[in-house]
């Protein structure tokens, strides 16, 4: 041990960043199980003791997760496998099929998933032969020979369980929550999904073999709570090489989180959502601020982390516009002002510039037709404005009916950061009459 | 340059041989080589990258990952017109046709056997470092099968390997999520190029015979006619290039120097102005364009691709193309007015209502039925006309040219409806050749 640490107080810092990059990164990005899931111990608990019974006792069961996006619905489910795979019988004893509504689009891919996943007889060499019915006949009688006592336990899970739910007659929810009502092989089936209403998407036959238990992730994280857990997040293990650089980042991290203008950023970015996936991005974004010059996470990358996530994209399109595709905006927004949202076609915006080029402009010279057409139809390419029917063979250009895709107030604040606007071009979008 | 890249994990000359390459865009690449971090630690699943055409989006990730030797493969979207070209060319390069990755994947393969068959090859040969998949004109996922564009934003996650794919598009990223959302990507953006920075970038390819300082010059100009208009880097490259001849000439024949800035400005400004209206809008293309300025020919001498479509037709079928304008373009209770000899006395002031003044010509053509047509024809045509099938046909032949359209169903024999699919331009070049004054019947003009 002694040598150890004589040998680690060499590090560099350039090898110390590198270290805590690549353990911070496996941790954002990787989407790394951690020991415990934090702040929802009693659904763990829940599913831990029923998968349990399924793998111990040979008990079947049903069982949804639902929660939000990014809420950590795999997470938990992957650290009860975890958990539950430690346990040497369980270990040996049970099945495991993973399934996600992705990949497996139709009953058909599913199925042959689930044979090749349970290696049964009929694989050869990771193909699967039959037809789909075949292949449904196989694994019913496979499941169905078996009972509670002699034959090993199959834990399906289902990621995207919603869009099982859109396959044809939903052949296979039926028979897996058929089988697990049904004294046979015992199975648990484990669905994720983020759709709160998933019950009503199931056909009746399915619903009532569900078992109705759901376990819902909807947590009432409190914001001194949120600040432990991007603590937490960002500290580094006792186990890092280095001690002493260890002990200085963790006291920096702890820092930030006292930092009030860094609690500013959090709390705005807490406001806005509270799941983690998007705390690890604006961290993964704070984090890649950090260089061998930079060795810690300072407020103002954090700052500077939220700016980019919270910038507004469209706005970004809008500053990098031409002149007169500017105009053309302003004249739509005017319209849209004057006919209360009705849609127009390229006449009338034409019309609208036409206008403004005759009263006031002295900036913008007189433009082609055939250009501002141009500029119009690289406003569609980019979908600030959508054409309201498709049927575009039939109608001329001119004449096809559009909507614009941006809000007044984006319109009007876009225009004020515009780089070297034109001043009689900013007073035309002012004012009230085109 | 100002700003090197740096970066850790990689060689100091490599990077500088790729700034080198990426001029006005440190800031850029060096956000993203931050985030894609060093070859062999994990990088963010998904990175979005939108930013204008031109901007430098796909010749900065290709660069960097091509200087840094990095493993990636680069996919159009636009070639890919099924998705089992896009995993085949993924499964290619990443682990070489030796692995035989072809037979891996069946017929159409879905996405689940694309993910089998990746975890398969991955198995064999694990990677060492981030494998990078960038998808250009990402917008086309969208139209490809829902599942597609869900999937490869967390494909790090299904795959279980050390891989990032990473967007391109023009389209911001809120036009792209599904109604069920998805696994978020990072959002990077590429601003535009200022003016300054665009001028920057297009002096760099000088003319060898001429200084610099000229060639800036002509820059400056163009720019000057150009930039409110157009700021695609691309698109301001061509024209400089094909229009620095032209420029030049004045200093060939003698009539000016280096330094008249201003003889030379004036010498180029309306051909620019000239160049924005034929070049630019493709009228004419660049060959011609640049024969014109060889031979000193008047430049717009030549017509334009809009000049010709001017079609020949049979005497009948103008008369019905005007019959059909009149048609879609006034209102039906005005006809009475228009096409009667003796309709007895209509108040002005129920024609020019105020609202409706301005209309037509602003909204499009109406559409109208087949017995106003013929009727408008055998007034506008002063002989007698059988109502033959020739007739009939002309009408048919006009709407398979695309002169007209039909609005209602093709299965309805009796009393289609049509639309007038032709400019006003058009519509009086064809009347002009029949010797008949189309403005004078027309509702919006009176």
């Amino acid at each position: 041990m002694s040598k150890r640490k004589s040998k680690d107080s060499h590090f560099t810092v350039g090898e110390c960043v590198s270290q805590v990059q690549r353990l911070l990164r496996e941790r954002f990005c990787h989407q790394q199980l951690p020991t415990r899931p934090l702040g929802m111990e009693s659904q763990h608990k829940h599913l831990l003791e029923l998968l349990r019974r399924t793998a111990v006792h040979g008990e079947s069961n049903s069982v949804l997760i639902v929660g939000p996006r990014g809420a950590g619905k795999t997470m938990l489910l992957n650290c009860v496998l975890k958990e539950l795979l430690e346990v040497n019988e369980v270990k040996k004893n049970v099945l495991l099929v993973h399934l996600n509504g992705l990949l497996q689009t139709d009953d058909r891919i599913a199925l042959k998933e689930i044979t090749r996943q349970l290696h049964l007889e009929n694989v050869v060499g990771d193909k699967v032969f039959g037809s789909f019915a075949e292949n449904l006949a196989f694994l019913l009688e496979a499941l169905k020979k078996g009972d509670r006592s002699t034959s090993r336990p199959v834990l399906f899970t289902l990621d995207e369980f919603d869009l099982f739910a859109h396959h044809k007659n939903q052949t296979l929810l039926y028979n897996l929550l058929d089988i697990s009502q049904s004294a046979q092989t015992p199975v648990a089936v484990v669905g994720l999904t983020c759709r709160l209403d998933v019950l009503e998407l199931l056909e009746k036959r399915v619903k009532s073999r569900f078992s109705h238990r759901q376990i819902h992730l909807l947590s009432p994280l409190r914001f001194n709570r949120y600040l432990e857990i991007v603590q937490q997040q960002l500290s580094l293990p006792s186990d890092f090489p280095d001690h002493k650089f260890c002990e200085d980042w963790n006291a920096s991290v702890k820092a930030l989180c006292e930092d009030k203008s860094a609690e500013a950023v959090l709390q705005k970015h807490f406001n806005a959502s509270k799941d983690f996936r998007s705390l690890h991005m604006l961290l993964m974004l704070a984090l890649s601020r950090v260089t061998v010059s930079n060795p810690a996470i300072r407020p103002a990358d954090l700052l500077e982390a939220s700016r980019l996530c919270t910038a507004d994209s469209k706005a970004n399109v809008l500053h990098g516009l031409s002149i007169l595709e500017l105009c053309l905006i302003i004249a739509m927004k005017h319209l849209n002002d004057i006919y209360d949202g009705e849609p127009f076609n390229f006449q009338m915006v034409h019309n609208e510039f036409k206008k403004f080029i005759q009263r006031k402009s002295h900036s913008v010279h007189n433009f082609e037709k055939p250009v501002v057409i141009k500029a119009f139809e690289h406003l569609q390419q980019l979908e600030l404005i959508k054409p309201m029917d498709g049927s575009t063979a039939k109608t001329q250009k001119e004449y096809q009916l559009v909507k614009l895709m941006l809000d007044h107030s984006q319109i009007m604040e876009a225009l004020q950061k515009y780089p070297q606007c034109p001043t009689d071009v900013k007073q035309w979008a002012v004012s009230a009459f085109g | 340059m100002s700003v090197q890249l740096q970066h850790p994990g990689y060689a100091e000359e490599r990077l500088r041989l790729a700034a080198a390459r990426l001029p006005c865009r440190e800031a850029q690449a060096g956000a993203l080589l931050s985030l894609l971090g060093q070859p062999e630690q994990y990088s963010y699943p998904s990175i979005f990258i939108y930013g204008h055409r031109a901007t430098g989006k796909s010749h900065v990730t290709q660069t960097l990952l091509k200087e840094l030797e990095m493993p990636h493969v680069v996919v159009s979207c636009v070639e890919c017109i099924s998705a089992g070209l896009l995993f085949e060319q993924v499964l290619l390069s990443f682990f070489g046709s030796s692995s035989s990755s072809s037979e891996l994947l069946p017929r159409s393969p879905s996405l689940s056997d694309f993910v089998r068959a990746y975890r398969q090859l991955c198995a064999q040969v694990p990677a060492t470092q981030t494998r990078y998949i960038v998808l250009d004109r990402a917008e086309l996922l969208r139209d490809m099968d829902s599942n597609l564009l869900p999937g490869f934003l967390r494909l790090q996650e299904l795959v279980g390997d050390n891989v990032t794919v990473i967007l391109l598009s023009e389209i911001v990223w809120d036009k792209f999520r599904p109604n069920t959302g998805c696994f978020e990507p990072l959002l990077l953006h590429f601003p535009n190029y200022s003016k300054g920075k665009l001028q920057q970038i297009l002096s760099q390819d000088s003319h060898p015979s001429y200084s610099p300082e000229l060639y800036s010059a002509y820059i400056n100009i163009l720019l000057g006619v150009f930039y409110s208009v157009c700021r695609d880097l691309r698109e301001l490259r061509h024209l400089a290039a094909l229009n620095f001849s032209k420029f030049c000439e004045p200093l060939e024949t003698g009539e000016a120097k280096e330094k008249d800035t201003h003889k030379l400005w004036k010498n180029i400004e309306p051909h620019l102005k000239r160049a924005m209206q034929t070049v630019y809008l493709r009228e004419v293309s660049s060959v011609q364009w640049e024969q014109q300025q060889a031979e000193e020919r008047e430049v717009g001498a030549v017509r334009g691709l809009s000049a010709h479509d001017h079609v020949e037709l049979p005497y009948y079928s103008k008369f019905l193309l005007i019959a059909a304008y009149l048609a879609s373009y006034n209102p039906a209770r005005t006809d009475r007015r228009f096409f009667l000899k003796h309709h007895g006395k209509i108040k002005k002031t129920n024609f020019l209502k105020k609202h409706e003044k301005t209309s037509n010509h602003l909204l499009g053509p109406k559409p109208f039925p087949l017995d106003r047509l013929l009727a408008i024809f055998y007034s506008v045509v002063d002989s007698r006309v059988a109502p033959t099938a020739s007739v009939f046909s002309q009408i048919s032949s006009l709407v398979t040219l695309q002169l007209l359209s039909q609005v209602s169903h093709d299965d309805q024999l009796d009393s289609p409806k049509y639309k007038c699919a032709v400019s006003l331009d058009f519509i009086r070049a064809i009347a002009r050749t029949v010797g008949f004054d189309i403005v004078r019947y027309l509702y919006d003009f009176l």
